[in-house]
């Protein structure tokens, strides 16, 4: 992926820290799993993926038994005679996606999702979603992504459904500078952040994804975004090509990740200090509170990340610096040094950071080191706590709404429930 | 291609993957892409296994197809056999792994390891998980129990008398449904006959312990899905004979006792006579009479939809209406055992066809997997799991086999449960306007209280929108527009209103007769007469 190299080159002085690269195999998920909750947020999309019958598996899987209506998503399973060239793929397609329309009539917005298979075939979705537009539009748009294993890793998938919408999105036509929050998060929290940036005075607030396809927000060079999440280093390069201006910021989690990220709005928009400190001050106080709760129980613990949705750096800065947690290792699948150049400054300096895996050295050092809370993958957690390590399953984390200041005694508190609940088991 | 919605089997290698588990010693290589580690999480949260599958994967990304990929399989292939020091290994690709063509047995070959080295070759865009895990058993057994097979033309030598019979169990793997409790109840039931169980295989076995395959005196195929084609070759090669008789159910629990009885040479009537199973009295008594005749829509793999059938018509006295199943490699067997039900067969993986016939079908019961309960949840019909696939809720904590005396115990439980209990059938047959107790409410013992008060109004527009299902997902809970029925005749409102005396769970089929009823005689409007004059010509 080519964002690797642009985010090396801009490296700042504090982001050159040491970083642990490493390859081996990878306890992942594919950025297919993305649509697990993008099928939620998008209400009016609908998510087919063009894949094997190992893609339906997995998304089934991995939605469990969260959903017994029909979902919005699917699978366009390939077969043998469409590898061998027996039917045209693209005509197979076609048929699929109008059996689909005709099915759901409701869908405005459908994506034609990539997967290893199809990608290793070479199936051209782009131009296939380019003909299937024409053809259903105004009715249906039809986008493609890929969120296949060997180009994307978990939240990647997000990354990569934002960027294709981005070519898309109204150009702003206004002067006025506008405020664009980007990356999927909990309606609540959205919420929150309206109620705050209206407080600030920063009315033109939009957010990407919407939540539903007839609200796309508009761009264009006077749109100033914030990254809500730190794994969209695609989408915002889509956004910079349509004009728009990235403010750099940490991750709004924990009290001081979410001040930094409204300061860094807040300084773009020309809003005073003594009003930031009016309207976010009685907001920090109350998440400082209820942060007390969880200091006991969480300082000195010893903390060990293994690399999921690179939400780890955030959240080990956060763990560490509000609530006194020490950091044996912090495991990314990918670090892009631009995008988390504040938090780098941030975290400790002696912060072990490791990008990639190869999972057996990892789980070695992780025993050698019996931290006292791991995070990791649903494949780890329960043979982790079978050894007698606390785990903390790392999905949770993208499913909950953990940003914001009156959600990050939330957030220690997904920490501190593990360590509590083998506390009180007594057998 | 083909659109899915929810895919009752994995794919191939996931069947290979829970042969692996649910072996002990032995190491699989999978040549996958970044990603495919997901099905880990299926033996360690939906099995809550407590240690990591024997699986290493290549993990390989975009990266590296531009480069050896199958370097990196070797690789892989080298710390996998230096760290896990397995008895066997078995190498495969997955889908994606399947289509760079790497080869991965000759590769493993060429390491030059000194255990066996098995490769599997799984056609993922042709096979599916069973088909995956069956091929995988009896590759494992041909080339590890081959060694010792007798030269052709040999007899297998006479049992000492007065030394026991010996049969190896086989068929368990990881993920199985109720596999583990199957074992413990068979076992059980052999020890009873004086018989012992030689190696249970894939379950619990290691490599060394199928060296010993050939040592006992007969198999015993639990699940034909996954052990049918190994016993074959094992009686073939090792004249060991087979058992046919699935243990569900009493009739066919005691059929399989006479059947091993047989192949060990014991009488098997001292055990039958001293065995207790609670099912044949729970069904006799007075309080299940209301069972008689219920109708019950069956689907799931062949082996348990069968003997589900058998025990649903046989043994409770329920109406078989639909029986079907998505184990296309035994549809033969479940269009035969579905013709004497006489109904017709649904043999499909399409997930979307067994929700039409459901609505067609209107059935008071559903017995299926866990796809099956989304569709009954959605036509508000009460439900229970009789096969895989099934999620974690499938694997108690609690001893819950389906197979021998205690598993009819277990079924007679699981299937009456979701029924309304009989008083509150009757009492709202008499009673429709209970502000509580109404119509199309949820069992009460069900404890949820109501159904949403749209309930009814889904379940019977199913019957008119077999192929056009709601939408979105808040449509489900919305009320579903009244579509006229695809007859001719058109229902008086009098009669309409009549309908809605008759009780909520055979509402459905009441309306659906009546309305051929009236087709076929070429009644225009339905009256409250026509109504009645259709019950009393579909009177059972």
């Amino acid at each position: 992926m080519n964002a690797r190299a642009e985010g090396c080159t801009a490296a700042p002085d504090p982001s050159s820290r040491v970083v642990r690269h490493e390859r081996g195999q990878h306890e992942v998920f594919c950025g297919l799993t993305g649509i697990v909750w993008l099928h939620r947020k998008i209400q009016d999309a609908f998510f087919l993926v063009v894949g094997s019958r190992t893609c339906a598996h997995l998304i089934q899987s991995a939605a469990g038994v969260m959903i017994f209506a029909e979902p919005r998503f699917g699978t366009a399973i390939m077969e043998e005679k469409d590898l061998a060239g027996l039917t045209d793929a693209n005509d197979e397609l076609d048929r699929i996606v109008t059996q689909l329309i005709a099915r759901r009539p409701d869908i405005k917005l459908l994506f034609l999702v990539g997967s290893c298979p199809s990608e290793v075939i070479k199936l051209d979705l782009s131009r296939a979603a380019l003909r299937l537009s024409q053809r259903f539009s105004p009715a249906v748009r039809v986008l493609s992504y890929s969120g296949s294993g060997l180009e994307t890793t978990f939240t990647q998938g997000e990354d990569a459904c934002l960027a294709s919408l981005v070519p898309v999105l109204p150009a702003s036509t206004g002067t006025e500078a506008s405020l664009l929050v980007v990356g999927s998060l909990a309606d609540v929290v959205e919420d929150q952040f309206i109620r705050l940036f209206d407080g600030l005075g920063i009315g033109s607030v939009q957010f990407f994804p919407p939540r539903n396809s007839g609200s796309m927000p508009s761009v264009g060079p006077n749109t100033k975004f914030l990254l809500a999440q730190p794994f969209l280093p695609d989408t915002a390069r889509e956004l910079e090509h349509r004009g728009a201006k990235r403010l750099a910021a940490p991750f709004p989690l924990g009290v001081e990740g979410t001040t930094g990220w409204l300061r860094a709005a807040a300084n773009a928009f020309g809003v005073d200090e003594a009003l930031f400190d009016k309207v976010t001050q009685p907001a920090r106080v109350r998440a400082e509170r209820a942060l007390d709760k969880f200091r006991k129980e969480l300082s000195g613990r010893r903390l060990f990340f293994f690399p999921d949705s690179q939400l780890e750096i955030p959240l080990a800065r956060f763990l560490s610096r509000e609530l006194s947690m020490e950091l044996v290792e912090v495991g990314t699948p990918y670090l892009h040094r631009e995008h988390l150049a504040e938090e780098l400054k941030l975290l400790p300096a002696d912060a072990a950071i490791t990008e990639g895996q190869d999972v057996d050295l990892q789980l070695d050092r992780c025993r050698e080191a019996r931290p006292d809370i791991v995070v990791c993958g649903l494949g780890l957690a329960n043979p982790l706590e079978a050894e007698g390590m606390t785990t903390k399953w790392a999905i949770e984390l993208v499913f909950t709404p953990i940003q914001g200041y009156d959600q990050a005694s939330d957030l220690a508190e997904l920490f501190a429930r593990p360590l509590v609940r083998r506390a009180k088991l007594v057998a | 291609m083909q659109l899915t919605v929810w895919t009752y089997e994995g794919p191939p290698h996931v069947g290979a993957m829970r042969v692996a588990t649910g072996m002990e010693q032995l190491h699989y290589v999978l040549h996958a892409p970044q990603g495919d580690t997901y099905a880990d999480l299926l033996f360690t949260m939906i099995e809550r296994r407590n240690k990591r599958p024997p699986v290493t994967y290549t993990t390989f990304a975009a990266r590296d197809l531009g480069k050896d990929t199958a370097e990196l399989f070797m690789s892989a292939a080298r710390n996998a056999y230096a760290r896990f020091k397995p008895q066997a290994m078995i190498v495969g690709a997955s889908c994606t792994g399947s289509l760079i063509q790497d080869d991965p047995g000759g590769l493993a070959k060429s390491l030059g390891f000194s255990i066996p080295v098995i490769p599997i070759d799984l056609p993922a865009y042709q096979r599916k998980e069973n088909w995956g895990a069956s091929e995988t058993f009896y590759q494992l057994v041909r080339a590890i129990a081959g060694p010792k097979a007798p030269p052709p033309g040999t007899k297998r030598a006479e049992r000492a008398p007065g030394q026991r019979a010996k049969c190896n169990l086989l068929g368990p793997t990881a993920l199985g449904f109720r596999h583990r409790d199957d074992i413990t109840e068979i076992t059980k039931l052999l020890g009873q006959l004086g018989i012992d169980v030689n190696v249970v295989a894939p379950m619990g076995a290691t490599p060394a312990d199928l060296t010993r395959l050939g040592e006992a005196d007969f198999n015993v195929v639990l699940y034909p899905e996954v052990a049918s084609q190994a016993a074959s070759w094992l009686q073939r090669i090792f004249h060991q004979p087979f058992t046919k008789t699935i243990p569900i159910g009493v009739s066919a629990t005691r059929e399989f006792v006479r059947e091993v009885a047989g192949l060990a040479g014991v009488d098997p009537e001292p055990m039958l006579a001293a065995a207790s199973t609670r099912l044949p009295w729970y069904s006799h008594s007075v309080d299940s009479t209301y069972l008689t005749n219920k109708r019950v829509f069956i689907f799931g793999d062949a082996t348990h939809a069968i003997a589900s059938a058998r025990i649903a018509s046989e043994e409770l006295g329920f109406k078989v209406v639909g029986l079907g199943t998505y184990s296309r490699e035994f549809g033969r067997d479940v269009r035969e055992a579905a013709a004497k039900y006489g109904v017709e067969a649904l043999i499909t993986d399409d997930y979307l066809e067994v929700e039409a016939k459901v609505a067609e079908l209107h059935p008071e019961l559903v017995l299926g997997t866990q796809m099956e309960r989304h569709i009954a949840k959605r036509l508000g019909v009460p439900c229970a799991v009789i096969s895989a696939p099934v999620h974690v809720q499938d694997f108690p904590a609690r001893y819950a086999p389906q197979m021998g005396f205690e598993g009819a115990n277990v079924i007679f439980d699981t299937w009456v449960h979701p029924l309304m209990m009989g008083l509150e059938e009757h009492l709202l047959a008499m009673f429709k306007d209970d502000f509580e107790f109404k119509d199309g409410a949820l069992p009460s013992h069900l404890g949820t209280g109501h159904a949403p008060a749209s309930a009814p109004a889904v379940a019977e527009v199913a019957v008119a929108l077999p192929q056009s299902a709601p939408v979105l997902d808040g449509a489900a809970s919305e009320p579903a527009p009244t579509t006229p029925a695809p007859t001719g005749a058109v229902w008086a409102p009098e009669a309409e209103k009549e309908l809605l005396k008759i009780p909520f769970f055979v509402r459905g089929k009441a309306r659906r007769n009546t309305e051929r009823f009236a087709n076929e005689n070429g009644v225009a409007t339905i009256t409250v007469e026509t109504l009645y004059d259709a019950k009393a010509h579909f009177a059972r």
